[in-house]
């Protein structure tokens, strides 16, 4: 079965359509890319999954079980939207650590007030859940390499460091979906690659992701899927060799004449 | 010498009341600014307009004029002066100081909302954003995330209020509260000395620099943490 389904997926923002019926599916452990020019909706649809935007229409189903529906408000209450949203994560270009907090204390402290007092008792009480989240924060942090920088504050840490704790912070939820929008494009060429190594090792452990970018190589080499979007429509999609050596639609043909050179 | 102590101990006694005016107003008006940030801000319209047009009007006046009405227009135009309200016991002094102390909280509430408002917009959306798909509720975000990078956002404009506080407080004398001020007015008045005027400077002095130096602790103990 399916990941991901996402049906008809439209968002208007007043008069303007920014998307006009999105439709795509994913299988577990697949890494799609999306790429296309500015303004063809790609930050919308990410926002739209993660729920910051409410899409107006289409449907939106994790492992077959619809958690949005344009059509019926019963799944949207906020407490509704907070659970569903948490099938996904979602890395953004400006990081958004928590400045006050520790690199480590980022990576806890979301987990820790999403617990439920179940969660709580069943690891053995407040201190050892804690306890618990550090070690598995820990184990992100060398993963990511940072294990060193625990004890740093954000402003410490160079972009690419920080972009790097900020996907270990979305990873401490375990979100089934882990999205990206244009992770590297804060940042310095030297920087983008350690970031796009962290995603590249994610794909590698199987993890299910969704990148917006504009780094042609790494959507080429990376992804197993890529998704053109052209003002608001899927406009071709499929393997990234196939779109790279044979755009059909003249959309792709001019975007990567463009963004090749 | 003799006379030295006892004009200390006479402004003292005035600098009392000097600092619990700064201290009920400060205790007050900040969970009031609070009230009214969040009215400025919030989306019903007609009381964001209300309220940013009242902020307008008590920050375009002085407040010794501000003080002037709350203290002395009941009397005036209703023929109920404030000394016959009998606040806290009906004492005359106590009238006095109540309706003084009315005046600073409202005054700097509508300061400090209009500092709070700042603090809190100057909050990147991107913080919110993170928070909401990491999984927190609104509260959780406000009090684990947001609001200490609101503190330390007001914490330089909120120094300078303070300390202006300090010296506000001056002006109640206006309206009879006997503060340092007004203690030292007095022993010019009946006494004929007139150095314990300046020397109330120091009292002041003493207490702004303590101000300014809890301030700049704080600035530097969040500061260690992010630029
Ligand atoms: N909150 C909003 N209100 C109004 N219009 C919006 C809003 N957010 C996005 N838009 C509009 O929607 C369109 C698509 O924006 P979006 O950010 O999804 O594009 P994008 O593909 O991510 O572009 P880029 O590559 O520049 O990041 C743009 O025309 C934008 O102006
Ligand atoms: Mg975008």
């Amino acid at each position: 079965m399916a990941i991901l389904e996402v049906k008809d997926l439209k968002k208007n923002f007043g008069n303007t359509e920014v998307l006009k019926g999105i439709s795509f599916t994913m299988e577990k452990g697949e890494v799609l890319s999306i790429i296309g020019s500015s303004g063809s909706g790609k930050t919308t649809l990410l926002r739209c999954l993660n729920f910051l935007e409410t899409a107006d229409h289409g449907t939106i189903s994790v492992e077959g079980k619809t958690i949005y529906d344009g059509e019926s408000a019963v799944l949207r209450s906020e407490k509704q939207i907070r659970k569903n949203r948490l099938n996904f994560g979602l890395v953004f270009q400006q990081f958004n650590l928590f400045p006050q907090y520790s690199v480590l204390r980022n990576l806890t402290l979301p987990p820790e007030l999403n617990a439920s007092k179940e969660d709580i008792n069943n690891s053995g009480g407040k201190t050892a859940f804690r306890k618990q989240l550090e070690t598995k924060g820990m184990e992100l942090l060398t993963r990511i390499g940072l294990a060193e920088k625990k004890d740093s504050y954000p402003c410490e840490l160079s972009g690419g460091q920080q972009q790097r704790v900020a996907i270990a912070r979305a990873l401490m939820l375990t979100p089934d979906i882990l999205c990206f929008d244009e992770p590297t494009s804060a940042l310095d060429p030297e920087l983008t690659r350690e970031v796009l190594q962290v995603i590249k090792d994610l794909k590698n452990s199987n993890n299910t992701m969704i990148v917006v970018t504009h780094e042609m190589d790494f959507a080429r080499n990376v992804s197993d899927r890529i998704l053109f979007m052209s003002d608001g429509y899927v406009a071709e999609s499929g393997a990234p060799d196939k779109l790279f050596n044979a755009p059909e639609t003249a959309a792709l043909k001019s975007f990567l004449n463009n963004s090749l050179n | 010498m003799e006379t030295f102590i006892k004009v200390t101990l006479q402004l003292a006694g005035g600098f009392g009341t000097t600092l619990a005016l700064f201290f009920l107003t400060l205790l007050f008006a900040i969970p009031l600014a609070l009230l009214f940030a969040v009215f400025a801000g919030s989306s019903i319209k007609p009381l964001k307009y209300l309220m940013r047009a009242f902020i307008y009007i008590i920050r375009g006046t002085p407040l010794l004029l501000q003080l002037m009405i709350v203290v002395y227009l009941p009397g005036i135009a209703f023929n109920a002066p404030l000394t016959k309200w009998q606040i806290f016991g009906g004492n005359v002094a106590t009238s006095y100081f109540c309706g003084a102390l009315f005046a600073f909280v409202v005054n700097y509430a509508c300061y400090f909302a209009e500092i709070f408002r700042g603090g809190i917009e100057n909050i990147p959306k991107g913080q919110y954003e993170a928070c909401a798909v990491l999984g927190m509720t609104r509260s959780q975000t406000f009090f684990r995330v947001i609001l200490l990078q609101v503190i330390r956002n007001i914490l330089a404009p909120m120094s300078n209020e303070v300390v202006t506080l300090v010296k506000d407080t001056a002006l109640a004398r206006t309206v009879s509260v006997v503060e340092i001020f007004f203690a030292a007015s007095e022993l010019l008045r009946v006494q004929f000395i007139i150095w314990p005027l300046f020397y109330t400077g120091v009292f002041y002095l003493g207490f702004s620099a303590l101000v300014t130096l809890l301030f700049n602790m704080a600035e530097k103990k969040l500061s260690k943490y992010w630029k």
